[in-house]
């Protein structure tokens, strides 16, 4: 589903860890929109050769309309968005983003949040705090980091939540123990994990084991699509036929070919993207499509999946 | 010209209510081919139609303003659950408020003007002489619970969908204007659930494309869907809780007074999502038109004719109208004699 571009002015950067810039955002013409915890923006950013769409969530006060907040960790394998924004990006530079969606929104009717964070991916949780505490909810964070390379703001947050807030130094040794977490919940406990695939991964695996439903357990994963062996893919209906680089995920091919696909969180969550497959080998990397869905090899999300074999015909 | 709010009518006993020939020109006629099938028949709500038509504003208020804010003040008098806000929507109730008085106060501000000072808000709605201060996303500050004040000031029912799982619940509403569905039956039900009644569209897909089409809607892009059904006489409250009343006027249609006894019934259903809550809001906007104001516009009576003719069984069955549906279409048949 396309939408109205936001455009908004960059009024602040900070370097808040080695490796983390955080950006403040604020409305060129209107104002901007309120927003419910967990969501994310699309950022557009023009490149020399290319344009980078990369989500971020926001991690101001969702009540605040004069300016949003994001945080861009440098990631190791970029491919170019959020070099982007480190290396280009400055102050009083104006950027356009979508109007914020959320896919990893509260759980209202929980009884307590339990909300676990490794690293960057605390920048949900961060517009998750202003509102749990404007409803007086049972809430504890639980944040993962390593040194001052990526615990951005366990200072700030230690102050702010007291007995709330449980922080765990990977440098220090400091290690969370889920399992217990999860052996001493009270019914009715809602938890939330934001980090990288791994961390995710461990905790649902672990979830499973200890019995807590998985609709209990929410989770964001803060992946930019992963490079891959390059491809080709063909568009039954037209016979277009487009390359898709290893650098460069199939959505971000097309688009660049000129053939709009509807998408939002341009991370394999929200299944906006979906593409029927009618010949070729998928590689799935996405959460959308069941175990079944994904054997049968007939839906693709080319947002973050790739390809095992040289050609894939698709139909959008 | 927009219609301007007239005199209390009655949608009840004495049935007095009227569409003026303003009302039936702007009347939102829901066939745009000659047979009816179901589709995900939903478009931008954006204005259409120009200066006057029904889909020119975010909430339309037309003349008939005053006799449904009676008319649901009797609703809720008799039967105060049929508004329902659960604990959680509290927040969903406040976008709700804020959405409808930021666009009646910019799409009609000779009826209805808001003042906000940060979360200090008043609001004046002249048509029905209030005003009223108070603090926004503050429930106690209100009169009423949020989604009956606001509820009390719209015309057409209105739903607060929450939207978690991947799915939508019904967890908010203030519903006196149903074609025949009840909010405390419905009240917690998923998408599928409350759809599950609707004969043949589930295995045509259309729910399925259809939720995954809700839950994408984001911030600033409303959707439309018109809906529609037919009511012996000009009766808004058709709920499954006043079924005693109502039901057995179907039996009361003849041949001599079908053209004013048989309205049809559209629903112009809005959808928007509350940026706090992340909510969907679901307004379902009820215009009432005799058969008799229909045939006033031939090309209406014509197509209405073709519709009736080609409606498949089930949904004749499902929409209520087997007693009365030959009749419409015999009555119908004059305006259109090629057929």
């Amino acid at each position: 589903m396309s939408s109205d571009k936001i455009t908004v002015v960059v009024s602040a950067i900070e370097q808040v860890a080695p490796t983390i810039r955080e950006f403040t955002l604020t409305s060129k013409d209107t104002t901007l929109y309120p927003f419910s915890p967990g969501s994310h923006v699309v950022v557009e950013m023009k490149g020399e050769s290319k344009t980078y769409k990369n989500a971020y969530s926001l991690m101001s006060d969702p009540w605040d309309t004069d300016a949003y907040k994001i945080a861009v960790r440098l990631q190791d394998s970029s491919r170019g968005g959020s070099v982007y924004m480190h290396a280009q990006v400055e102050v009083g530079d104006e950027l356009k983003i979508t109007p914020p969606a959320n896919m990893f929104a509260p759980e209202w009717g929980a009884k307590k949040h339990v909300l676990i964070a490794g690293g960057v991916g605390i920048t949900p949780f961060m517009s998750y705090l202003p509102e749990l505490m404007r409803r007086d909810a049972d809430f504890e964070l639980h944040y993962l980091y390593r040194g001052n390379n990526t615990g951005a703001y366990k200072d700030e947050l230690s102050q702010e939540l007291g007995a709330r807030y449980f922080g765990y130094d990977s440098v220090q040794g400091e290690k969370c123990d889920i399992a217990t977490l999860f052996a001493e919940r009270l019914l009715g406990t809602h938890f939330y994990i934001c980090g990288p695939e791994s961390l995710i991964e461990g905790v649902k695996t672990l979830a499973d084991e200890c019995g807590v439903p998985a609709s209990a357990v929410h989770y964001e994963e803060f992946a930019a699509p992963q490079p891959g062996m390059p491809f080709e893919v063909e568009i039954k209906s037209t016979g277009a036929v487009v390359s898709v680089g290893a650098e460069e995920s199939m959505l971000e091919a097309l688009e660049a070919a000129e053939i709009e696909v509807p998408n939002l969180c341009r991370g394999g969550v929200c299944g906006q993207c979906v593409c029927q497959v009618e010949e070729g080998e998928i590689e799935h990397r996405d959460h959308f499509l069941s175990g079944a869905e994904k054997a049968a090899g007939t839906a693709v999300m080319p947002c973050v999946s790739r390809a095992k074999s040289k050609r894939l015909v698709i139909e959008i | 010209m927009r219609v301007a709010p007239k005199e209390i009518q009655t949608f009840r006993d004495d049935f007095t209510y009227t569409n003026s020939p303003e009302a039936i020109q702007r009347f939102p006629f829901p066939f745009p081919e000659d047979d009816y099938r179901y589709s995900v028949n939903m478009e931008p709500h954006t204005p259409k139609g120009g200066e006057g038509s029904a889909y020119e504003k975010f909430l339309d208020i037309d003349e008939h303003y005053l006799s449904e804010m009676k008319e649901r003040s009797l609703v809720l008098q008799d039967m105060p659950h049929r508004c329902l806000a659960m604990e959680h929507m509290d927040l969903a109730c406040w976008d709700m408020i804020e959405r409808c008085m930021v666009s009646l106060a910019e799409d009609y501000p000779e009826h209805f003007v808001l003042e906000c000072d940060g979360d200090n808000w008043i609001w004046e709605n002249k048509l029905l002489n209030q005003k009223d201060e108070f603090v926004f996303g503050d429930s106690s500050t209100l009169p009423v619970p949020p989604m009956e004040y606001i509820g009390r000031q719209v015309q057409g029912d209105f739903a607060l969908l929450d939207q978690r799982e991947g799915d939508l619940f019904l967890d908010a509403g203030i519903i006196t204007c149903p074609a025949d569905w009840s909010l405390a039956f419905d009240a917690g039900m998923n998408f599928t659930e409350w759809h599950g009644p609707v004969p043949m569209a589930h295995s045509e897909g259309i729910f399925e494309r259809a939720l995954k089409y809700l839950t994408a809607i984001q911030v600033g892009n409303p959707v439309r869907r018109m809906n529609w059904t037919m009511t012996v006489n000009a009766r808004m409250d058709t709920s499954p809780e006043t079924y005693h009343e109502w039901g057995h006027e179907r039996t009361s249609v003849t041949p001599e007074n079908v053209a004013e006894k048989v309205f049809l019934r559209v629903e112009l259903q809005v959808l928007d999502r509350m940026p706090r809550s992340n909510a969907l809001m679901f307004s379902i906007r009820t215009y009432l038109m005799s058969l008799e104001d229909i045939v006033s516009n031939p090309e209406w009576a014509k197509r209405m004719h073709r519709v009736m003719k080609t409606l498949p069984e089930p949904l004749i069955d499902y929409k209520g109208l087997s007693r009365y549906h030959g009749m419409v279409v015999d009555y119908l048949s004059q305006f259109d004699k090629a057929n």
